[in-house]
């Protein structure tokens, strides 16, 4: 097993040997990079080494998660009784909270001139435990023990108690690499909760730091503001909170702010995480792009798109409510200058096929 | 010294791939030495007759499969180093700890030159200086490592 060079002569004799042989495995190594980065090309290699990959994974954690089950098992009665009764109260909370939720639905429904209320974006969700490995040293990236025999899918949505978490990467039969959206390589559509101002809030590589680099100095920006999804981008829905605004650093000769935002995830602390599937005809549903293509909003969301066959009817206050959405979001007319490179592009593409709503579309032309 | 070890070999490998994903507190993790290098550099130096590119090769493919951002990458590196190794062998074994060690340095700096390059061609940079570190504890842990295999070579051969 071991003798992989050549077993003929001594070390001396076979000066030019290692050398070739170094060039022939770099060379297949240099292949094998570029066929990696045609996506497409080694989608089957992965799914097998993520295949492969997760039995060591699994055993190299097992010490440690043998430790956290011991950990649970041997607590003592009291510590039990405190975190159920902290729970029982937490779960009092919600409910009470959620109690009011269908009267808040359709008092917005009708607030927006809707004939009913549309049903929440997210229609399925799963825990997923994460396994604790070491995938990369600097890099942002977690492991889960769920798959495609989960119905796990690549760049699906991935969140937790407080907010966004990330989005799968590398899929596996049983397993699923999560990026996390403070890696370096993440960014993420967002709007900022106050203004409705968007931007992109890009991985700082450090867990508990987002940057948001695009926004123009002029922006109205407050440290506390809370960052949602805008539901741009095609992996998130709107509306889910994902970090709150903790530095601003307005320097008077450049053109854009440096501003930091802590995000709501425990990114460092989660060791359960929860993925979502979306209802696809919600108003705040992302909407699946291809490669190439321009990423933009739901098409049921734009306004008055070409009535798409609508399986229930929530389908036509989804169009309505998009309108007003829509409308919204326009209104910080700041956003069209720099910023413009990152967010606004999606406007176009889905004004396309609806000439119709002139408000709007001139609205958002301008530039 | 005239059988090839196999067993340590490939035993020493699969300890070190475990070294490499253990989970880590904090700042552990940013100082854990590239263990599996280590030990393709160890290997390849000591019996360069039985241990070479190929397994250095093989090694790399490994940390690909779990750790790298492009397939491929990490298989090249570590081809490097036992391609030096090998190639140096010699020099390399007849040196103190002390200087073997200098060597080291300057291979593991090599090596990670090479990942850098990559991670930044292939369009997934890591800027930060922090990925040097290893390196450097690489390094200065290898007369525990070279002690820890020896042991195992006189054991198995």
């Amino acid at each position: 097993m071991a003798g992989f060079g050549t077993r003929s002569g001594s070390p001396h004799s076979r000066g030019g040997s290692p050398g070739f042989r170094f060039t022939l495995y770099a060379l297949l190594s240099v292949v094998i990079m570029v066929l990696d980065q045609r996506m497409d090309l080694l989608e089957r290699a992965r799914f097998l080494l993520q295949a492969l990959t997760y039995p060591v994974e699994v055993s190299v954690n097992a010490p440690l998660a043998g430790w956290h089950w011991l950990e649970q098992a041997f607590t003592s009665r009291q510590t039990l009784e405190a975190e159920n009764r902290q729970l029982r109260t937490r779960m009092r909370d919600l409910e009470v909270r959620t109690l009011r939720f269908d009267a808040l639905a359709r008092e917005n429904a009708a607030l927006l001139g809707l004939k009913r209320a549309v049903p929440p974006v997210a229609e399925r969700w799963l825990p997923a435990d994460i396994v604790d490995i070491d995938l990369s040293r600097l890099r942002q990236r977690v492991l889960i023990d769920r798959g495609t025999q989960n119905g796990v899918y690549r760049n699906q949505a991935v969140l937790d108690d407080a907010g966004v978490v990330g989005q799968t990467m590398h899929v596996g039969p049983w397993s699923a690499v999560v990026l996390l959206i403070t890696d370096p390589e993440h960014d993420l559509p967002v709007q900022i909760a106050r203004t409705g101002f968007r931007t992109i809030a890009v991985g700082t590589g450090d867990p508990n730091a987002l940057a948001l680099p695009y926004l123009p100095a002029n922006a109205d920006v407050r440290v506390g503001d809370v960052l949602v999804t805008s539901g741009l981008g095609g992996v998130f829905p709107s509306g889910y909170p994902v970090a709150r605004i903790t530095q601003i650093h307005r320097a008077a000769i450049q053109p854009m702010n440096q501003v930091l935002a802590k995000p709501f995830a425990h990114l460092q602390t989660d060791r359960a995480v929860m993925l979502l599937w979306f209802r696809p005809d919600s108003p705040a549903a992302p909407v699946h792009t291809h490669e190439g293509q321009l990423r933009s909003g739901n098409p049921a969301a734009q306004p008055l798109s070409p009535p798409p066959p609508p399986p229930p009817p929530a389908c036509a206050p989804a169009s309505g409510a998009a309108a007003s959405g829509g409308a919204k979001t326009v209104v910080p007319g700041v956003s069209t200058q720099s910023r413009a490179a990152q967010a606004v592009p999606a406007a176009p593409a889905t004004v396309k096929p609806t000439p119709v709503a002139p408000p709007r579309t001139s609205l958002r032309h301008h530039p | 010294m005239s059988s090839s070890p196999r067993g340590a070999i490939w035993t020493s490998a699969i300890v070190a791939l475990v070294l490499t994903l253990v989970p880590l507190p904090g700042w552990l993790t940013i100082l854990r030495p590239d263990f599996l290098v280590l030990v393709v550099f160890y290997w390849s130096v000591q019996t360069p007759r039985s241990v070479g590119v190929g397994f250095g090769w093989i090694c790399g493919m490994l940390l690909d499969a779990f750790q790298g951002p492009v397939l491929g990458e990490h298989a090249l590196a570590v081809a490097l180093v036992a391609y030096l190794a090998v190639r140096e062998h010699q020099r390399i074994r007849t040196k103190p700890l002390l200087q073997q060690a200098l060597v080291l340095l300057a291979v593991l700096v090599l090596y990670e030159f090479v990942l850098w390059a990559i991670d930044g061609w292939s369009g997934h940079p890591l800027t930060t200086p922090l990925r040097w570190v290893p390196a450097l504890t690489g390094a200065l842990l290898w007369p525990l490592v070279a002690g820890v295999l020896a042991q195992s070579y006189r054991l198995r051969a």
